[in-house]
């Protein structure tokens, strides 16, 4: 409620920009697309839940990606999946964020000598927004990942077209 | 059982098909059995009621080195106090194991394992395909002397 | 060739009749794999005839992280323990039991009985936070998501434990082959018995809740049979093979650690609601497991024996060339592993015969003749987790 209350005492006209409407309306309700690969999905799945909870972020997850704004990329992603990830970051409608959450799709994580079935980090294949380092990150790094990225968006302006 | 009785038995039954083992003075004895014929050797080892070997354990495949690659099945069987382990050695050249998917279902998948990481055919396998590494994968990642390619299908493998 | 709906005249008046001058097919769906109710990250290509499943062809393989390639570079026996930890990753402390007691097996070495107990504690504690796992996300699964949020919130009291004594929440690092990295806190039995006493009564709201809930029992009773003789031929464990009715536990069939000196029941399905070996007989397996967990927790932490945890870690690991094979008892089921030495300080080959592989395969036999939704249901009573399929 930080942005709304004392804000209106006897006045009930609000001027901004159009950029900080839009951004703020978006950083607050970034719907997830639930898609945990790994271990990092069940860290995913503690910060959604009661303990930790995302809900007051306006966070929830999705079923499909056509209906969210963020992808968490939770867990290792390996050859055999990249293909299916590609088709989901394409299915996503603009303007769509990309948090890469742990070692392994950062950058291939512990598996990054000898796998020769693990891509060595998500952003081979889709471009990342925001990398969460940890091997499984704790749920507070994770919902500081997700407030950097509503960090990112607060200073973005769909007015200007947003480079692919 | 013991090993020693399960060995006797298996000679006994079937001659050359058992081709040697270790079976003292180990944790875990063994029986190296000719790989074509363990279909029928694997038969009798379930439906004999004294050895009653009801459940396949493990399945793993092996590759010693120098172009030797293996099997070793681990059994075992829930009524009688008992296990055993089987081994089958084969060479790259030529890879081939009897299939015992007709006698344990459970090794359809775990055959299917041997076959995409060490290249063992096993004959008689109603769907011999690869099952963890994806389809048009190239080699056979588990063997001693394999070398992780560049570039799969556009994106680059190694870090 | 085929009649149509437009050859008028002809057209059969009855039901049945017109059933049979339609022409139908069956349909591929792939219920691919990013699906919320997977589990992970496994593709299902379903064969269906309209409503009904003819069969379920699972394809795996998209987590394969090359584990036993790993172990095979490893320096040191040590270094395999936290890529054991990523395979099954909601019970991580189990996958790290059943190596290190392989490998010690290998080494003919035996860790003080303090180690044991810890590990046995540990052990329970992660089955009791594999199974709210797999009840809290079988009930979202079937459509209810309030029993999900209280077995997570349970699930945090055991975690805030491991933290306390490992410094981890989900992926520990934390036995090692000849004993354990911390020792635990001063106050670790009374925390651990303060949980059981919090923790029995949460059971019972659970059953109230979910276990005998009219809609949940319609969804998963009779739903998914697994016979027992083709579970044995299937080699499926853990509670699997337990709700159709074997009564088959490696903690009391082929003991190993401190349970030969514990005392608890091996829960098994008996069909109460439906027939043996249905989805409803392997979810209360699950419950009763938690129960008994708890009794045994209670009583190790009553006999833990003082000790040094790191006496018999050794300095050197360089076991003799020779082969093992181990088997405990995780959540999931019989986890084995089969390690193969050749004297030098890495092993030569680690094979791991991982439960939720095997009864994953028995998928197919189970739901042949179900319905779509149906689907859902057995594959979440299996309780699978795609690391440790795919390792």
């Amino acid at each position: 409620m930080g942005l709304l209350d004392q804000k209106f005492d006897n006045a009930n006209i609000v001027v901004t920009s159009m950029d900080n409407l839009l951004n703020w309306a978006r950083l607050s309700s970034l719907w997830g697309m639930q898609f945990g690969l790994a271990c990092c999905a069940i860290e995913m799945m503690a910060t959604g839940a009661s303990h930790y909870d995302l809900d007051r972020f306006g966070t929830f997850f999705r079923g499909t990606p056509r209906q969210s704004d963020v992808m968490i990329v939770a867990g290792t992603v390996t050859l055999k999946m990249a293909s299916r990830i590609k088709v989901l970051y394409d299915q996503m409608s603009e303007p769509r964020y990309v948090i890469s959450m742990g070692s392994c799709s950062n950058c291939g994580g512990p598996y990054w000598e000898h796998g020769y079935h693990v891509l060595k980090g998500v952003d081979r294949i889709i471009p990342v927004d925001v990398y969460v380092p940890g091997c499984p990150p704790r749920p507070e790094a994770l919902m500081e990942g997700l407030l950097k990225l509503q960090e990112k968006i607060r200073s973005e302006s769909l007015a200007r077209k947003k480079s692919a | 059982m013991t090993a020693q009785n399960i060995s006797d038995m298996l000679r006994a039954r079937f001659g050359d098909a058992v081709t040697g083992g270790k079976l003292e003075g180990v944790p875990d004895p063994w029986i190296t059995v000719a790989p074509l014929r363990l279909r029928e050797v694997c038969t009798l080892l379930r439906d004999d009621p004294a050895a009653a070997f009801d459940v396949l354990m493990c399945l793993s495949g092996m590759d010693y080195g120098g172009g030797k690659l293996g099997v070793v099945y681990h059994i075992d069987s829930t009524t009688q106090r008992h296990k055993i382990v089987l081994k089958a050695d084969v060479t790259a050249a030529d890879p081939r194991v009897a299939s015992v998917e007709s006698v344990w279902k459970t090794a359809n998948w775990h055959e299917r394992e041997a076959f995409d990481l060490f290249g063992i055919v096993f004959e008689g396998h109603p769907d011999l395909r690869r099952i963890l590494m994806p389809d048009d994968w190239e080699g056979f990642p588990l063997r001693k002397d394999y070398r992780v390619p560049e570039f799969y299908n556009g994106m680059k493998v190694p870090y | 060739m085929e009649e149509t709906m437009t050859q008028s005249p002809a057209a059969p008046a009855t039901v049945a009749g017109f059933a049979r001058a339609l022409k139908t097919e069956e349909m591929v769906i792939s219920m691919g794999p990013q699906h919320p109710s997977t589990h992970g990250v496994l593709r299902l290509e379903l064969v269906v005839d309209g409503e009904v499943v003819v069969d379920v062809i699972p394809h795996i393989g998209y987590l394969h992280r090359c584990f036993e390639k790993h172990c095979e570079h490893m320096t040191n026996y040590q270094q395999v323990i936290p890529y054991a930890d990523r395979m099954d990753y909601v019970a991580a402390m189990s996958n790290e039991f059943g190596f290190v007691v392989a490998a010690e097996k290998l080494l003919k070495i035996t860790v003080p009985e303090r180690v044991e107990y810890i590990r046995v504690i540990m052990a329970e504690f992660s089955r009791i936070v594999s199974h709210l796992i797999a009840i809290g996300t079988y009930g979202m699964d079937i459509g209810a998501f309030t029993p999900f949020l209280y077995c997570m919130r349970d699930r945090e009291r055991v975690l805030d434990i491991f933290e306390e004594t490992c410094g981890a929440r989900l992926l520990y690092n934390y036995m090692w082959v000849g004993g354990l990295s911390h020792d635990v806190r001063p106050n670790f039995a009374e925390k651990v018995k303060d949980f059981c006493r919090y923790f029995r009564p949460k059971i019972k709201e659970l059953n109230d809740l979910l276990s005998y809930n009219k809609i949940f029992i319609k969804r998963t009773a009779n739903v998914g049979v697994l016979p027992a003789a083709v579970a044995l031929n299937y080699a499926v464990s853990g509670p699997v093979l337990r709700g159709s009715g074997v009564q088959w536990d490696l903690r009391k069939n082929d003991p190993y650690s401190v349970y030969p000196k514990l005392d608890f029941e091996i829960p098994v399905g008996k069909g109460l609601k439906g027939t043996v070996g249905d989805c409803w007989d392997r979810y209360m397996v699950r419950v009763h497991e938690m129960e008994q967990s708890v009794n045994i927790i209670e009583q190790a932490v009553d006999k833990l024996p003082s000790g040094d945890i790191a006496a018999a870690i050794p300095k050197r690991i360089r076991p003799d060339a020779g082969d093992i094979y181990v088997r405990t008892e995780t959540p999931k089921g019989e986890l084995g592993y089969y390690i193969v030495a050749d004297g030098t300080a890495s092993p030569f080959r680690v094979k791991v015969k991982s439960p939720c592989f095997v009864n994953l395969s028995a998928l197919p036999a189970m739901s042949r003749g179900a319905m779509i939704a149906d689907i859902v249901a057995i594959l979440g009573s299996i309780d699978i987790v795609l690391g440790e399929v795919d390792r």
